[in-house]
């Protein structure tokens, strides 16, 4: 599928991973969206609409990367897109705490377009880390429109739609920064060699721009997350902890699970009962009613009971770990186990989200970089049991004790 | 001590920094990526509980090395 552009004008959002992009995504264009398949790519990007002062823009969000030098699908996706497709506009959402490293993207973005408006995202997480970042000294810096953003609580939103606006409107006010690469010709270096110092240069002017624009109010911001870190990965308890912690997820959800799954039943039986005195009523052949309500209808009661009310409570108990940041802990933790299998250590997370549902355990997959360890990953998550292949959890107290052993 | 090392020889606590990569290819730009160059200063932070990988401070971010990955990294050590 390819770009409308009769649909307004394009906007691409590009990032990091793991700052947020998505939840600008999803602010900005709420359910008006669906994914896209570049032709010749197996990745996708989403593509939504976002409606800002009776004009529709199209919005574009890009796969998380770190750089645009392709070395990853991703990285290329993103860069054919904002070379090729051309943008009218291009969003780069940066993580306030740690800004410095996704300058480095912000840079390489803006060598290629000038039509670039970077969002500082997750303002007030790094508030409560005593961070402050002058962003109309970065904007000066950097030449473009600087907004900061707290997307999860939609701050911020409105003036990033606005300067992305006024970019359309008024294009020659970006001035985008020049960064000055130093003359390699005729100096006989490898490609390597300039490689190594294009990098260079590019890091060295983000750590020169966040000099000034960056202030640790609080030096030691992240000393009690480093303590918090030491416990949860400790030699000593750092595994009893996890398996402790997972214990009491399941626990939650198959023996809480219970009480809606038999609610559930209790009420969806019963209007069988009804529907099949109804179609006797009207008169319907036995083999048409008994394949409508016998067949269908019962199925449908079956598995939206039985498989509802756990993912109901599994997937948020599981979001919450995941806010908090345990989840990179456990990875941690974990890899060398998965080393063992020539896997990675974050496919303990996609097994885990398998326990949920394989299908969004196999699309969590994506998280893992390296395609051979990634397609490992998606191959074993079958073999974890999801809710809907658990023992059916009201039936007692017997089987629920005999998943957990398992 | 000084002296060229490898990262993956880093006592728990102390400071280096890089001084060059010997790897190739797409892993020596993913290292350059996470801002591994020529200076740029790298703290233990901690250890797995089975040894392996090692979280270190890079760039104001907590980022876990596998030993096959911090082998590729020479490091002078500071103190």
């Amino acid at each position: 599928m390819g770009l409308n552009k009769n649909s307004g004008k394009v906007i691409a959002l590009a990032g990091n991973p793991n700052v947020g992009k998505s939840t600008v995504f999803n602010a900005l264009t709420g359910l008006k969206q669906h994914t896209g398949n570049w032709p010749g790519k197996t990745v996708t990007n989403a593509q939504g609409y976002c409606e800002y002062e009776d004009k529709v823009y199209t919005l574009v969000d890009l796969p998380g990367c770190y750089s645009l030098m392709a070395h990853s699908a991703e990285e290329e996706v993103a860069r054919d897109f904002i070379c090729l497709e051309k943008p009218d506009a291009v969003i780069v959402v940066c993580d306030a705490i740690c800004l410095e490293r996704n300058l480095n993207l912000v840079l390489q973005i803006l060598e290629i377009t000038s039509d670039v408006v970077v969002c500082v995202n997750l303002m007030d997480e790094a508030k409560k880390k005593k961070i402050s970042i002058d962003l109309p000294g970065l904007s000066r810096k950097l030449g473009v429109p600087v907004v900061g953003t707290q997307a999860r609580s939609k701050k911020g939103l409105s003036l990033l739609m606005q300067q992305v606006d006024e970019s359309f409107y008024n294009p020659s006010s970006q001035r985008p920064i020049k960064i000055q690469y130093p003359d390699y010709a005729g100096k006989g270096l490898t490609a390597q060699e300039i490689q190594d110092e294009k990098v260079k240069v590019l890091i060295t002017t983000a750590e020169d721009i966040c000099r000034d624009i960056v202030r640790y109010e609080n030096k030691s911001y992240d000393s009690s997350d480093r303590k918090i870190d030491k416990v949860l990965t400790s030699k000593l308890i750092g595994f009893p902890l996890m398996f402790l912690a997972l214990l009491i997820i399941f626990w939650i959800t198959i023996s809480g699970s219970n009480y809606p799954s038999r609610f559930l039943s209790y009420i969806l039986f019963g209007i069988e009962e009804y529907l099949l005195s109804f179609f006797i009523w009207l008169g319907v052949p036995k083999f048409i009613y008994e394949m409508l309500v016998l067949g269908i209808y019962r199925v449908l009661a079956w598995v939206v009971s039985v498989m509802l009310p756990p993912m109901a409570i599994f997937f948020p108990l599981f979001t919450l770990l995941e806010d908090i940041g345990y989840l990179p802990r456990v990875a941690f933790n974990l890899d060398k186990c998965y080393k063992k299998c020539c896997s990675c250590g974050k496919q303990a997370l996609t097994m885990c989200m398998g326990f949920g549902c394989n299908a969004a355990g196999v699309i969590g997959c994506r998280i893992i970089d390296s395609p051979r360890e990634r397609l490992i990953a998606i191959i074993t998550n079958n073999f974890v049991p999801c809710n809907g292949r658990f023992a059916q959890p009201y039936k007692g107290k017997q089987n629920c004790s005999l998943v957990l052993i398992m | 001590m000084s002296g060229i090392d490898c990262l993956t020889s880093l006592e728990p606590g102390r400071c280096a920094v890089v001084n060059d990569l010997t790897v190739t290819g797409s892993m020596r730009r993913r290292l350059q990526d996470i801002g591994l160059i020529k200076g740029t200063r790298v703290e233990y932070v901690q250890r797995s509980p089975l040894g392996d990988p090692v979280a270190y401070l890079i760039r104001g971010a907590v980022i876990a090395l596998r030993s096959e990955d911090s082998d590729c990294v020479m490091i002078n050590r500071v103190n």
